[in-house]
């Protein structure tokens, strides 16, 4: 194993470890997405979606579970000296940006396995669509995901860590989420999944993915300089 | 030293500013369909095309910052973004009174461009409170400058993005213009291109030796051994 991998290997696994051990951000990132279902059902007073009102609700409360779990990526680091150990290693930096991306790729995929088949049961009448909607959730996921850790770290050295995530994160994700929820509209449609530009809505995530992950690995190393 | 040269780029300015002003209430054709307020479009969109290209060269700017640790590119940075949502707010508020015109409401979601233009400029004002938040002044420098990159990287994904989430292309003014605008409106519409970019150019002169003023000032006190009064706000940067 190179030295970067081994690294990257320990990071994620270092983190994956100590979110097992405390659970600060899965249970909390879960129960939110389920409470703000409910609020959907009262808020639009409806029993049962589809469409792009499926795929509206599914989207925002998946993203404004995730920015809890973005909020907290790096507070460990910051708070227990991870930053200053990162520093200190002899390894390049940008390992560090990837083994985020991927823990906090975990992080969502274990939220929509929970949150995901909890609104099929309550608001999908026909679940067909969701083997297909895997691979919109896969893409965004990873968009999401290389966003969420480049802010996440700008924050986090900020006084304002919990107000700039949610501020700075979301007009950024905006073209995530038009791409999400209109690859996820026709696959959630009443009568059965249709794929009506499916594959032009994965391109613009798999894009999206593209620049703000090559963005994210070359910026990154001016956020840990000090 | 950034005064030099002030003087006569703020007098072409004016001048062209006139200029171009009275060839659009003077020389170019009243539009066939919309009348006079189709005017409107000579600020409107000269300062949309000022405002993001500012945005971009913000970018420009702040990769020159990270690349030199040179602090006078992230002033310049800062300045390029700070005028450009300035304009951003003449923008969104030209571009309300002109779909209030012709097309009867002060907002309308199906016009791509002013819907990506919403966006970019509320992820561009988050750039204060963003730099606001961070103390020191070396990672605050940094920092914003990692920001000016990551949202230049957005604006044209973001474009595509809400170009392509329109299911039914609005007929465009802009388009429709562009495509059969006669020769008067097209010199008017250059002129006018050309002047926002020169008071562009100047207001960002302007700041830029406001800063450096105000940072000698400092030093000169500082060197005096006098408290500085008042002081600069905090996410200004300083100009050496």
């Amino acid at each position: 194993m190179t030295p970067s991998r081994a690294a990257f290997a320990a990071i994620l696994a270092k983190d994956l470890r100590s979110e097992l051990r405390t659970l600060q951000s899965l249970p909390a990132m879960a129960l939110f997405s389920v409470t703000t279902f409910v609020i959907f059902r009262f808020g639009l007073d409806r029993t049962s979606l589809s469409g792009s009102l499926a795929a509206g609700v599914l989207w925002a409360t998946l993203l404004f579970a995730a920015v809890l779990g973005i909020n907290r990526l790096f507070v460990a680091e910051r708070e227990e000296g991870g930053f200053d150990a990162i520093r200190l290693a002899p390894i390049d930096r940008s390992v560090l940006f990837g083994a985020k991306v991927a823990a906090l790729l975990v992080y969502l995929l274990a939220l929509e396995l929970v949150a995901v088949p909890i609104f099929a049961i309550f608001f999908l009448d026909d679940a067909a669509g969701l083997g297909p909607l895997v691979a919109v959730l896969l893409l965004a996921d990873l968009g999401l995901a290389a966003t969420g850790t480049l802010i996440s770290s700008m924050a986090v050295n900020s006084r304002a860590r919990d107000l700039l995530v949610p501020l700075v994160l979301l007009p950024l994700i905006v073209p995530l989420m038009i791409a999400a929820t209109g690859a996820t509209e026709p696959l959630l449609a009443l009568g059965g999944p249709s794929y009506h530009r499916f594959g032009t809505w994965l391109m613009v995530l798999g894009l999206y993915d593209l620049i703000f992950g090559l963005v994210g690995y070359a910026v990154f190393d001016f956020l840990l300089e000090d | 030293m950034y005064g030099k040269g002030l003087k006569p780029l703020s007098i072409a300015t004016v001048a062209m500013l006139a200029v171009s002003l009275s060839l659009v209430f003077f020389y170019a054709p009243l539009d066939a369909d919309q009348g006079f307020i189709q005017k409107i479009f000579y600020v409107h969109v000269p300062l949309a095309i000022v405002a993001l290209v500012g945005f971009i060269i913000g970018g420009i700017f702040a990769i020159a910052h990270l690349r030199t640790n040179n602090r006078k590119w992230d002033a310049y940075s800062y300045v390029s973004i700070h005028i450009s949502v300035i304009f951003g707010v003449a923008v969104l508020i030209t571009g309300a009174i002109w779909a209030k015109a012709s097309w009867g409401h002060w907002w309308v979601w199906d016009e791509p461009t002013l819907v990506s233009f919403l966006i970019v400029f509320l992820l561009y004002a988050t750039y204060y409170p963003f730099r606001y938040a961070i103390e020191d002044r070396d990672r605050q420098a940094r920092y914003a400058s990692v920001f000016a990159v990551t949202a230049g990287a957005f604006v044209p994904l973001n474009f595509m993005a809400v170009r392509m989430a329109q299911s039914l292309v609005h007929p465009r003014t802009f388009a429709t213009a562009e495509g059969g605008m006669p020769g008067e409106m097209m010199l008017a519409f250059l002129c006018m291109l050309v002047a926002i970019g020169l008071l562009c150019t100047t207001l960002v002169k302007f700041e830029l030796t406001a800063k450096s003023a105000s940072g000698q000032v400092k030093r000169l006190r500082r060197a005096l051994d006098a408290p500085v009064a008042g002081g600069s706000s905090r996410i200004a940067p300083e100009v050496s």
